[in-house]
């Protein structure tokens, strides 16, 4: 097996010094939704951190995924390359093609067996192998040769994590999650449509700090940044509560920036980071820009009814607590919120 | 009219955010002078509404005191209005913030001179002078 170099190595040969080492060490804990005062215990850990070889497969997907990672600010992408990871395989980002590409994934499963990270983006299609294939291997193929040797997979988008678009009604390719068919090696699912890049870098991030995977919820998703949900952590919150909602896109509700329950927001069901760790560089998010959280980090989020329809009158529930909830705006609100997670943990049973 | 300009809400600034969090620094201060023990609050992981961080930047005002660092990116290291509390923005080559924190200490860590630089800067320094004829060692002597 080859020698691998230590993060701190490389850093110190690329002149980086202790400062510029313990801001990266800030912004890693602050990715990883870390307190602070773990910097000093992520430098240590970082610093003997050696890369690890990463093989990011692509399968029915719109590289919406990797558009995302590209975007990621902290670390950037090719500071995470060089840097944090080896990217040994990745057929939109790489240079090679056909079989030397392959031939570059061949190697990295043997260099590094059992030690490299699985990354899947996309849906794998079991009704026709020919439906998406690489090299002409079906998808099926690439994915079971591939984890055969992996520490761990890492589903990133709604697609790898459930089935995203390609398993939406009536699903003509017959396309499964990762989880769906690995089931000998670690799993987590990085949902969303598309996921937060410093999600995806954060999982990462993790596994190289720490050697080892976050806590993941009864969905697969790492806690630190799926354990809460976007209604939680909304700045239009205090608005639910108080019963001030709009009523429509253009009405007076929605320019004081009300609450947009009633045009269909899903954030009281919906887990994930958005209203913290915000997008494009921490901008904003959708509800900051106006619209309604359409809960795509969720499992089947395609076939619960429409988009603009309130949870109250979707397949989310029956309609009448969060409906009263709605309308009355008093502190029913998480209650009315648990009984949707409730029915959201049920729909996924069901699915 | 301009389609790429911006959208920017009416919502007039406060949600109540910043008030809390001015209380936490000031039981943070309180840490400090009593048992000396400093304080990171990482602004990331706070729901500020739009303009509230600007508001709690305005609450907190300018000190006497501001750095800039060149590593990795650029950042800003400034103690605000009130001594003892610091405000420090880190960003990414790219010129990204990657990292906003209040700092409540006496004198942030990354200011400090680190060990390892210092080590290696000594080691540099040696070589320079070990490896330099007598026009160096005349300049050095000025």
């Amino acid at each position: 097996m080859k020698t691998i170099p230590t993060l701190g190595d490389i850093l110190q040969a690329q002149g980086v010094s202790r400062r510029g080492f313990m801001k990266y060490c800030a912004a890693t804990a602050s990715l990883l939704a870390l307190p602070p005062a773990m910097v000093p215990r992520i430098a240590n850990a970082l610093e003997q951190a050696r890369r690890p070889s990463v093989i990011w497969l692509s399968f029915q997907e719109c590289t919406g995924c990797t558009e995302s990672l590209t975007r990621s600010s902290s670390p950037t992408l090719e500071g995470l390359i060089f840097d944090s990871i080896s990217l040994d395989y990745h057929h939109t980002l790489q240079a090679a093609s056909g079989d030397a590409a392959e031939a570059a994934r061949h190697a990295a499963m043997e260099e590094n067996m059992g030690q490299y990270l699985v990354l899947v983006d996309g849906s794998i299609p079991m009704g026709n192998p020919g439906f998406s294939t690489i090299a002409g291997i079906s998808n099926y193929d690439m994915l079971m040769e591939t984890v055969e040797g992996a520490a761990a997979v890492v589903a990133i988008g709604s697609c790898a994590a459930f089935g995203g678009i390609p398993g939406a009604n009536p699903n003509p390719t017959g396309a499964v999650s990762v989880q769906d068919l690995v089931k000998d090696k670690p799993v987590v699912n990085v949902p969303g449509c598309p996921p937060i890049p410093m999600v995806i870098t954060a999982v990462l991030a993790q596994f190289l700090t720490f050697g080892q995977l976050p806590e993941l919820d009864i969905h697969g998703r790492p806690m630190a940044f799926f354990g809460q949900t976007i209604h939680d952590r909304c700045y239009r919150r205090p608005f639910y509560e108080q019963g001030k909602f709009a009523e429509t896109f253009d009405d007076e509700g929605a320019r004081k920036g009300w609450c947009l329950f009633k045009l269909g927001c899903k954030g009281p069901i919906t887990y994930n980071a958005c209203a913290t760790v915000k997008w494009n560089a921490g901008t904003s998010f959708p509800i900051e820009s106006g619209h309604p959280c359409l809960g795509c980090s969720e499992p089947g989020f395609w076939d619960k009814g429409g988009f603009y329809a309130p949870l109250s009158t979707g397949k989310f529930d029956s309609g009448e607590k969060l409906a009263g909830a709605a309308v009355a705006g008093v502190a029913l609100g998480a209650a009315a919120a648990v009984a949707g997670r409730r029915r959201q943990a049920k729909y996924t049973k069901e699915a | 009219m301009n389609s790429q300009k911006p959208v920017r809400s009416a919502i007039p600034y406060s949600r109540g955010n910043v008030k809390p969090l001015l209380n936490e620094i000031i039981h943070a201060l309180d840490r400090l002078l009593d048992d000396d023990e400093p304080t990171a609050i990482d602004l990331a992981s706070l729901p500020f509404a739009p303009g509230e961080l600007e508001e709690l930047e305005r609450a907190l005002g300018h000190g006497e005191l501001k750095a800039e660092l060149d590593a990795l990116g650029k950042s800003v290291i400034r103690e605000t209005a009130y001594p003892g509390v610091w405000w420090l923005e880190h960003r990414n080559t790219a010129g990204e913030i990657v990292g906003r924190y209040i700092e409540i200490t006496r004198t942030p860590e990354i200011l400090m001179s680190q060990d390892a630089d210092i080590g290696a800067g000594r080691a540099r320094l040696r070589d320079s002078f070990d490896n330099s004829g007598p026009e160096f060692n005349k300049e050095a002597g000025k």
